[in-house]
């Protein structure tokens, strides 16, 4: 397979009718249950994972605190599943080592991801999936910023300036039906 | 009072702990400046008391059991006797202090999700409120425990993060996640308040959301600060709408920036005209009038920073209303209330 990112959306016979601005519509659906929003996604093949246990018997000193590197980063979120097909982030590539940004020493993050579709509705709780797996799993004297990937997005500014207001996240993240779909993303990224 | 010439420094005085969750907001009453009241995650409102003998303090009350969500922010009324608090759960509560506790004796309903701020005018006879919803709402403080909607304004395209009145007016100040601050005025007094100014982009204004908005004691300068990493200062010509002669605009003055590398959360102008910053990169920042008009105008000198003021980001900075000595209080995700005083170096 070579690296052409061409989205091949097999819609059933019925959809074949709707003119561009409706399918466009049926697309923002924010429903899972009919009409997925990326019906056909492109699944990849994921690298072999570094071993993090052969890493850290290399370390002898009890004492040193070893400082957080983006692999490690790419660890806690490389698992959190799509919240519409049963997939990692990882194996769609809406994350690579590459999303990761890391400065320890001014304890900031950054991660940038790249939503399936242009227009993907998801692209929020994806955003806010990897923020609170992050939010759970590192120092809290880490400032994380979520980003979707420049130019993958129709609505990248607004969708970034959501991911990125801590107080419209601890809001949404009061909310138990939201809630319960971030902690079915993140189920598996736990094992 | 030249305060740059002196050495200052800005001593932790108390730590104060007990919310369990991120503190959003700080309010020092403004009658008895040995109460202190703070607002959580974890859904509730603390009261903290310093004693007079040993001069520590301590947690006098929990308001509990009231709001069903986070409370993001609490004002006193001028009179101190009553507190406001805004929630997430829709509704701002409204306590009287009985001297041993404190009680609910009404919730002001309306908004249609989450209230962010809630801010008493200068004689105690209304309130603002901001939401989520994009509105502001004007309530009439009548006798009895009643609270009556006296208005609901439109105008903000987005979440409106806090309302302020004007110190000495009854102008009502708003700031909102769609980058712009909007003045409301009624010019008559039956009349209806309109927005009457808004600061965008193109009056020099913020270019993200604007957090926070705080006058000085005479009230013809404000200071507001963003996610854009900026505070600015802005001016107005108050004489001339206490002389009746009709609305008198904002103009931009100054623009602060590079002090802080992380949203700034709050910004709050004392009475002795020091202002405080909190941000997100857990530092406090504090800024003085030059009182050397450079060719550009005005401007205004970073005092100090404290670094590492707390170990998360300070969502609230609020300056005391004691004239004893200069006591700042922080609010911070790390859960922590702390009180501060700046003084000179030994």
């Amino acid at each position: 397979m070579n690296s052409l990112i061409c989205l091949r959306l097999r819609l059933p016979p019925a959809l074949l009718s709707l003119s561009l601005i409706e399918l466009k519509s049926f697309c923002g659906r924010k429903k899972m249950v009919n009409g997925l929003i990326n019906e056909n996604p492109i699944v990849y093949e994921i690298k072999h994972r570094r071993d993090v246990r052969a890493d850290s018997s290399s370390n002898t000193n009890e004492l040193s605190v070893d400082a957080i590197d983006h692999l490690e980063v790419f660890d806690h979120i490389r698992d959190i599943k799509d919240p519409e097909h049963p997939y990692s982030l990882e194996q769609l590539k809406v994350l690579t080592e590459d999303s990761v940004e890391v400065d320890d020493s001014k304890s900031h993050v950054r991660v940038t991801f790249t939503p399936t579709v242009e227009h993907c509705s998801m692209a929020t709780i994806i955003g806010l999936c990897v923020r609170v797996k992050l939010m759970r799993s590192l120092p809290r004297r880490y400032k994380i910023d979520i980003r979707v990937a420049p130019g993958t997005h129709a609505t990248e500014a607004a969708v970034n300036k959501q991911l990125n207001d801590k107080e419209r996240v601890a809001a949404a993240l009061e909310n138990p039906n939201l809630v319960e779909m971030v902690d079915e993303c993140l189920s598996s990224s736990f094992e | 009072m030249d305060l740059m010439e002196k050495n200052l420094e800005l001593v932790e005085v108390q730590k104060l702990e007990g919310h369990t969750d991120r503190v959003w907001n700080v309010a020092w009453n403004p009658v008895s400046s040995s109460l202190l009241a703070s607002c959580s995650g974890d859904n509730t409102v603390r009261i903290w008391q310093q004693s007079p003998l040993s001069r520590s303090w301590s947690c006098k009350a929990v308001l509990e059991e009231t709001h069903t969500r986070t409370v993001r922010s609490c004002s006193w009324s001028p009179s101190g006797k009553l507190l406001a608090t805004a929630s997430f759960d829709g509704t701002t509560g409204i306590w009287e202090d009985f001297g041993d506790e404190f009680e609910c004796i009404s919730t002001l309903e309306g908004h249609e999700n989450e209230v962010k701020s809630v801010s008493w005018n200068a004689s105690g006879s209304y309130l603002a409120t901001c939401s989520r919803d994009k509105s502001v709402w004007i309530w009439e403080v009548l006798g009895g425990n009643e609270y009556d909607c006296a208005a609901v304004l439109n105008g903000h395209t987005q979440d409106v993060k806090m309302v302020q009145w004007h110190p000495t007016m009854d102008v009502l100040f708003s700031c909102s996640y769609d980058n712009t601050i909007k003045v409301w005025w009624a010019e008559d007094d039956d009349g209806d308040y309109q927005c009457v100014q808004t600061l965008n982009e193109s009056s020099n204004g913020h270019s993200s959301t604007v957090w926070a908005i705080s006058f000085n004691a005479t009230g013809d300068k404000m200071v507001t600060c963003s996610d854009d990493l900026t505070l600015k200062i802005w001016t107005a010509d108050i004489s001339m709408m206490h002389s009746g002669e009709g609305y008198a605009p904002w103009t931009h003055l100054c623009t602060l920036s590079g002090y802080h590398d992380r949203t700034i959360f709050s910004s709050h102008w004392s009475s002795d005209d020091i202002i405080a910053s909190g941000a997100g990169d857990d530092a406090i920042g504090l800024f003085v009038d030059s009182e050397h008009d450079s060719v550009n105008g005005p401007s205004y000198n970073l005092l100090l920073k404290k670094e590492k003021a707390h170990e998360m980001d300070i969502n609230s900075v609020q300056w005391s209303p004691s004239k004893e000595n200069r006591l700042l209080a922080s609010a911070s995700d790390d859960g922590m209330v702390k009180i501060w005083q700046l003084e000179t170096k030994p």
